[in-house]
C-alpha cells in the first residue's frame, strides 16, 4: 500500500512538473510566433528566423548552445537592415520538410536555411534572393582520384540523405546504376565514407565543405569540384508579403556590397577545396 | 490535389509492397525465432532460461530504431556483413528483416509464454506420465494449445510490426516511408494530401489484418 501511494505521488509530481514546463514553452513559443506576425509592429520585440541546426558551414546549433554558419550571418545581417540587433534574434530549427508550413502559420519572419528556389515551393510561399548559388558535388576521401565526373558513380558506393533532391537526382538522373545509400542524415554518412564502405557523399557543394571544414574531418575529405545541379538558396517568407520580400532583396543586395558576403562565404566554408560562386543576381520580387 | 500523382514520378504500389515484404518476412522470422525464445524461457536448463530472459528484456527494451541503425552502421558500414546481398538494396532489405526479427520475435515470445500459462499444468503432467521428453510436450501437447490462445495477441504484434516497417526508411530501404520523405521533398504545396494517402495505405494494410485473425482467433479458441 505505501509503496503504491509513493508511486502514486510520484506519478503526480512528474506530471504537474510536465505540464508546468509544456506550459512555460508554449506560453514563450506564443509570444514568439505572435510578434513574428505582426509584420513591422511599433514595438520590435523579437524576431524568429527559421534555420538548419544540424549542417555545419551552413546552419548549426553548437553545443554550447550557439549558433553558426552561412546562413546565420545572413539572417543575422538581414535582421540588422531589419531593425533588430542580434540579441533580439530568436532562432528556430527549420527542417527540410516543415518550411513551408512554418512559414504559412506565422512560427517564423523568414527562413534562411538552404533552401532552393524552385517552382512548386513558391505556390506555397514567396522567396527573396537568390543570396547564394550551390551546386550538387561529391565528398570522397582525400586520397580517392577515381571519380572525376558523375558516370563513374555507376560503380560506386554512394550516399546521400533519405528522401532529398541530390538522392532522386542520382537515381534519376546522374547515374541510375550507382549503389546508393540513403541515411537520415549526412554524419552517418561519413561514418561509412571514412571506413571505405562508401565511396562518396552527395548533396550542396556547400554543406559538403562545412563538414569537410569542421576540425575533426579536417584533411579526410575533399570535394570533387563537380556542378551535377543548380541551387539557388533563398530566403523564405509569407506568400504574398511584398513589402518584406522587397526589404530583404535590400538587405542582400547591401550584404554583397559592402564585402559582408564575401567575408561570410570565406569564414565559412574556407578550406576542401572549395570555390565558391560569386553572388547570384537577384531575381525573386522582380 | 492529388494531381502529383498522376505524374508516374512515384511508384506508390511498389514502395509499399516493399512494405509488405518487409511485414510478411519479418512476421515468418519472428514467429518462429519467438517461438524458439518461448520453448528456451519455459525450459528446464537454466542456462536456456537465462538466456532467455536476458535477450527478451535487453532487446525488447531497446528502441527499434537504435537495432536498425546499430544493424546498419555496426554490422555493415563498419564490420563489412552483407548477408549476402551485393547492392545497398538487397543489404539493407535483409538487415532491416533482421532487426525486426530480433525485435518482434520477443513480443511474439512472450504472448506465447502467457499462451503457455493458459494450458492446465495437469496436461502437460498427463504428458510427461506417458514418458514423452520435455521437446514433445512442448510441442505436441502444449506449444498448439497456446497458439490457438493467443492469436488476438499476435495480430497485435503484427499490426505493430508492419507499422515498425516504416523505422526502415532510417536505413535506406525503399518502402512506404522512404517515399513519403521523398514526396514531402518534391511536393510541398500539397503535404497533408501526401500524409494522408500513406496514413490511408497503411490503415488498409492493417484493418483487414485485425478483421482476418480477429475472426480467425473466435474461430480456434481452446474452449474451456
Amino acid at each position: 500500500m505505501k509503496v503504491l501511494k509513493a508511486g502514486a505521488a510520484v506519478a503526480v509530481a512528474v506530471a504537474l512538473a510536465l505540464t508546468a514546463t509544456a506550459c512555460g514553452s508554449s506560453k514563450k513559443d506564443d509570444t514568439a510566433a505572435s510578434d513574428a506576425g505582426s509584420s513591422g509592429a511599433a514595438k520590435k520585440d523579437k524576431i524568429v528566423i527559421g534555420i538548419k541546426f544540424d549542417q555545419p558551414g551552413v546552419g548549426l546549433k553548437t553545443p554550447d548552445g550557439k549558433y553558426a554558419g552561412f546562413d546565420v550571418d545572413v539572417a543575422t545581417y538581414v535582421a540588422k537592415e531589419l531593425g533588430y540587433a542580434p540579441d533580439q534574434i530568436q532562432f528556430k530549427q527549420a527542417v527540410s520538410a516543415e518550411r513551408e508550413n512554418l512559414i504559412s502559420n506565422g512560427d517564423v519572419k523568414f527562413i534562411v536555411a538552404s533552401y532552393s528556389i524552385n517552382d512548386k515551393r513558391k505556390e506555397k510561399v514567396d522567396f527573396a534572393g537568390p543570396y547564394f548559388l550551390a551546386h550538387q558535388d561529391l565528398l570522397v576521401r582525400a586520397d580517392d582520384n577515381s571519380i572525376t565526373k558523375a558516370e563513374d558513380l555507376n560503380k560506386k558506393k554512394l550516399c546521400s540523405v533519405t528522401g532529398s533532391t541530390s538522392a532522386q537526382n542520382v537515381k534519376t538522373k546522374l547515374a541510375p546504376e550507382a549503389d546508393l545509400q540513403q541515411f537520415p542524415g549526412y554524419s552517418e554518412c561519413l561514418t561509412g565514407l571514412e571506413s571505405k564502405a562508401l565511396d562518396a557523399l552527395t548533396t550542396d557543394n556547400s554543406i559538403l565543405a562545412g563538414y569537410a571544414a569542421q576540425d575533426k574531418n579536417k584533411g579526410k575529405f575533399k570535394l570533387v569540384g563537380l556542378s551535377l545541379s543548380n541551387e539557388n538558396y533563398g530566403i523564405g517568407l509569407k506568400k504574398g508579403d511584398k513589402e518584406l520580400q522587397t526589404k530583404i532583396n535590400a538587405a542582400i543586395a547591401k550584404m554583397e556590397a559592402d564585402g559582408s558576403w564575401e567575408a561570410a562565404v570565406k569564414k565559412n566554408f574556407g578550406p576542401a577545396n572549395y570555390k565558391n560562386e560569386p553572388a547570384p543576381q537577384i531575381t525573386e520580387g522582380k | 490535389m492529388f494531381d502529383f500523382l498522376d505524374s508516374g514520378q512515384y511508384d506508390l504500389l511498389g514502395a509499399f509492397w516493399v512494405t509488405v515484404q518487409l511485414t510478411l518476412y519479418s512476421a515468418a522470422g519472428s514467429l518462429v525465432w519467438g517461438t524458439v525464445l518461448a520453448g528456451m524461457r519455459v525450459s528446464p536448463v537454466p542456462l536456456m532460461r537465462g538466456f532467455g530472459t536476458a535477450y527478451v528484456n535487453v532487446v525488447r527494451n531497446t528502441p527499434l530504431t537504435v537495432l536498425i541503425i546499430g544493424c546498419s552502421l555496426g554490422l555493415n558500414q563498419t564490420l563489412g556483413i552483407t548477408l549476402g546481398g551485393g547492392t545497398f538494396k538487397d543489404i539493407g532489405f535483409r538487415l532491416a528483416v533482421l532487426a525486426l526479427t530480433a525485435y518482434t520475435g520477443t513480443f511474439v515470445c512472450e504472448a506465447l509464454r502467457s499462451g503457455i500459462n493458459t494450458v492446465p499444468v495437469g496436461q502437460a503432467e498427463a504428458a510427461r506420465a506417458l514418458g514423452l521428453s520435455f521437446f514433445q510436450v512442448l510441442t505436441l501437447i502444449v506449444l498448439p494449445q497456446a497458439f490457438r490462445a493467443v492469436i488476438g495477441p499476435l495480430t497485435n504484434v503484427l499490426i505493430a510490426l508492419t507499422k515498425n516497417t516504416t523505422v526502415a526508411a532510417a536505413i535506406g530501404v525503399a518502402e512506404a516511408a522512404l517515399l513519403m520523405k521523398e514526396m514531402i521533398e518534391n511536393e510541398a504545396q500539397a503535404l497533408f494530401a501526401v500524409f494522408g494517402i500513406f496514413a490511408l495505405g497503411f490503415v488498409l494494410l492493417t484493418l483487414p489484418t485485425g478483421l482476418i485473425l480477429g475472426w480467425v482467433a473466435k474461430r480456434v479458441a481452446v474452449k474451456r
